[in-house]
């Protein structure tokens, strides 16, 4: 069993309530920081933790929090992102079904080192019951004294609010979602200004991902330095993983990250292999937007060394031979799985959540899904894998905000590890929505169940 | 104007207002329209988007603009209940596709439409984050996970009973 800071405690029976969660330990963190610690300590104690953001990019949370003005008589803003849209992902929706105290302990300890008397939880629209649990912790945490006004007598007052968004996944972006808060159209702010300095109303404002935030708590618990020593390198502390796709035991998983990409697959602690006795094709190991890799560069880089689970082992290779931890979404395919139609989905996805500010992202995406339709129906020509190259590259990089980018990868990725199989489709256009281009080629060595 | 939060609704209005700063109202748009679509019939009429707007003290076309952006919100009148089918990657590869199909043939719709008796639309959505639980489909606020054939056709069997128990 490796390291549990997180869902050590999601199997108590009772404990998304305030009584359960409070005995087995929760708020001593909070009382902890509010009562003998420093705003100074607290920033400092993240940043020894070496925590990265669990959203995606991976920014040192430490060092954004450090980043956030201090403007005079201006009120100051925590907003926690958990807007969880990227395919693949559904691990914070898990913390915050099941342990809903830690996220807001969580944040009462970023508030009250950061500043910020109204805090706001983002939550996608369509987790309206999670919505709901959240707001019940709200009711109860305030009615045990640890939100409100005057917590444990320090004088700092705080309230948690939960705002639905309403079906956009470009909302996760944090200034689409600062926007979305404030009422208007998910449309990113072009940068700078950063939110630390103007974010919400204009004040300064950070935003952080759920699991981030519920990671202060062991963080204030243990000490940054303790929390350092588990993982690996930059990797520190533990990462939650929600797998999914054709696997025997699709679920959400805290790992630390030393793990192989190997035994995370196929031990039974946590994957427990591919379903059916399948043989391994595919993953894309961080969320849709991450470069897709065959089974052979996923569970070995291209040096031929043992790929692991952590942030500088899954990019290791770069785009050519490498991916990315993204956001944890760990999503698996198995031999019958066609990589074309796999590739559509995900273009499909990016033009309907395109926002349509720039032109490069609004009609490349809408490009790239057609010439993915024309393929997969068995139209599609020899020059429209170059097509969807030269596509994909004009977008990557033009763009206000980094969906564009999300939305190039993917296609490139396909293309660059399964040219061969976009090939095929083109050459064997009457077989191209009823038979599947199979393992050839690409897929050795690949682990065969014993 | 004929349509209007109740007591209990406006109740629930001002408490979703009082969450923002005095003067940022605006920012209650998105749960408002939620209270709305909720309160008048799953959907948004261009009367209660208005309504919405008079209330919130905003422009009408400020409260357009953003029903037209957010995939939740219903511009036409839908069913009683909608089925919203997830059909990205991750469930695709779970078979989703099977399950939209099957859908269809038992309901005789296709995506985007509703049942002659107005009791059910089929809708097709995209990620919900319930990828570990594929196939899957929201109906209301709820999750519906892990879809069989015969689990669709519990699921359809359970709102016609509904309907049944309520009339
Ligand atoms: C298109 C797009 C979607 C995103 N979606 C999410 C999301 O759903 N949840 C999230 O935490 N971060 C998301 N992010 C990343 C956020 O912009 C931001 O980096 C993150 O919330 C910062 O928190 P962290 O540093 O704790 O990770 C998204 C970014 C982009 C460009
Ligand atoms: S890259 Fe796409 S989603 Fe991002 S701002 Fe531009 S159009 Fe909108
Ligand atoms: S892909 Fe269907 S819920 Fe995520």
């Amino acid at each position: 069993m490796g390291v549990k800071l997180l869902l050590e405690k999601a199997n108590v029976p009772g404990i998304r309530t305030y009584d359960v969660y409070r005995r087995e330990g929760g708020y001593a963190a909070a009382e902890k920081a509010l009562k003998e610690m420093s705003i100074e300590a607290i920033v400092e104690e993240v940043k020894k933790s070496g925590l990265r953001g669990r959203g995606g990019a991976g920014f040192p949370a430490g060092m954004k929090w450090s980043f956030i003005a201090k403007p005079e008589g201006v009120p100051r803003h925590l907003v926690c992102n958990a807007d969880e849209s990227e395919p693949g992902t559904f691990k914070d929706r898990y913390l915050m079904e099941f342990l809903p105290h830690l996220l807001i302990e969580g944040l009462l300890i970023s508030s009250y080192a950061l500043g910020s008397n109204d805090t706001y939880i983002y939550i996608r629209g369509e987790y309206a019951w999670v919505a709901t649990i959240l707001e019940d912790a709200i009711v109860e945490a305030t009615k045990n004294g640890w939100l409100g006004k005057n917590i444990l007598g320090t004088g700092f007052d705080c309230m948690v609010h939960v705002h639905r968004g309403a079906g956009a996944y470009i909302c996760g972006e944090e200034t689409a979602l600062i926007e979305s808060l404030e009422g208007k159209r998910g449309n990113p702010r072009i940068k700078p200004p950063f939110p630390a300095i103007q974010g919400l109303w204009m004040r300064p404002t950070v935003v952080n991902n759920v699991e981030t935030l519920a990671a202060v708590v062991p963080i204030i618990k243990m000490g940054g330095e303790e929390y350092a020593k588990i993982g690996v390198g930059r990797s520190t502390g533990t990462k939650l993983i929600s797998a999914c796709g054709n696997i025997n035991k699709p679920g959400v998983y805290e790992i630390d990250m030393t793990i192989s990409v190997e035994d995370f697959i196929y031990s039974d602690e946590y994957c427990g292999g591919i379903a059916g006795g399948k043989k391994l094709k595919a993953c894309i190991p961080g969320g849709s937007s991450v470069p897709i890799l065959p089974a052979n560069l996923l569970l070995k880089t291209a040096k031929g060394e043992t790929r692991y689970m952590n942030y500088e082992s899954l990019s290791d290779g770069g785009f050519a031979t490498g991916s990315m931890m993204g956001s944890g979404g760990f999503i698996i395919l198995d031999e019958d799985q066609c990589i074309v139609k796999n590739t559509l989905t995900l273009a499909r996805f990016y033009r309907h959540e395109s926002c349509g500010q720039c032109s490069p992202c609004r009609e490349g995406t809408g490009w790239m899904e057609k010439i993915l339709q024309k393929i997969e129906l068995g139209k599609g020509e020899s020059s429209d894998i170059d097509l969807l190259w030269d596509i994909q590259r004009k977008i990557e990089g033009n763009t206000i905000c980094p969906l564009g980018d999300a939305a190039a990868w993917p296609v490139a990725a396909a293309i660059r590890h399964f040219r061969d199989e976009f090939e095929w489709h083109i050459n064997n256009r009457e077989l191209s929505q009823t038979s599947n281009f199979g393992l050839q080629h690409y897929a050795d060595p690949i682990h065969v169940p014993a | 104007m004929s349509l209007q939060f109740n007591n209990e609704q406006m109740t629930e209005f001002k408490s979703l207002v009082a969450r923002y700063p005095e003067g940022k109202q605006k920012s209650a748009l998105l749960p408002v329209l939620h209270l709305a679509q909720d309160s008048f019939g799953g959907w948004l009429p261009t009367e209660a988007m208005d309504y919405v707007a008079s209330l919130l003290e905003i422009e009408p076309i400020e409260v357009y603009e953003v029903a037209t952006f957010y995939s939740m919100y219903n511009l036409k009148p839908v069913g009683k209940f909608v089925f919203e089918v997830c059909q990205t990657g991750p469930c695709m590869i779970s078979g989703s596709e099977n399950i939209i199909a099957y859908i269809q043939k038992q309901l005789d719709i296709k995506p985007g439409e509703t049942t002659k008796d107005g009791m059910f639309t089929l809708k097709l959505v995209e990620c919900l984050g319930a990828c570990g639980y594929a196939p899957m489909m929201q109906v209301g606020k709820i999750y519906r996970e892990h879809l069989t054939k015969e689990k669709v056709d519990a699921i359809i069997a359970e709102y016609r009973m509904q309907v049944v128990a309520l009339n």
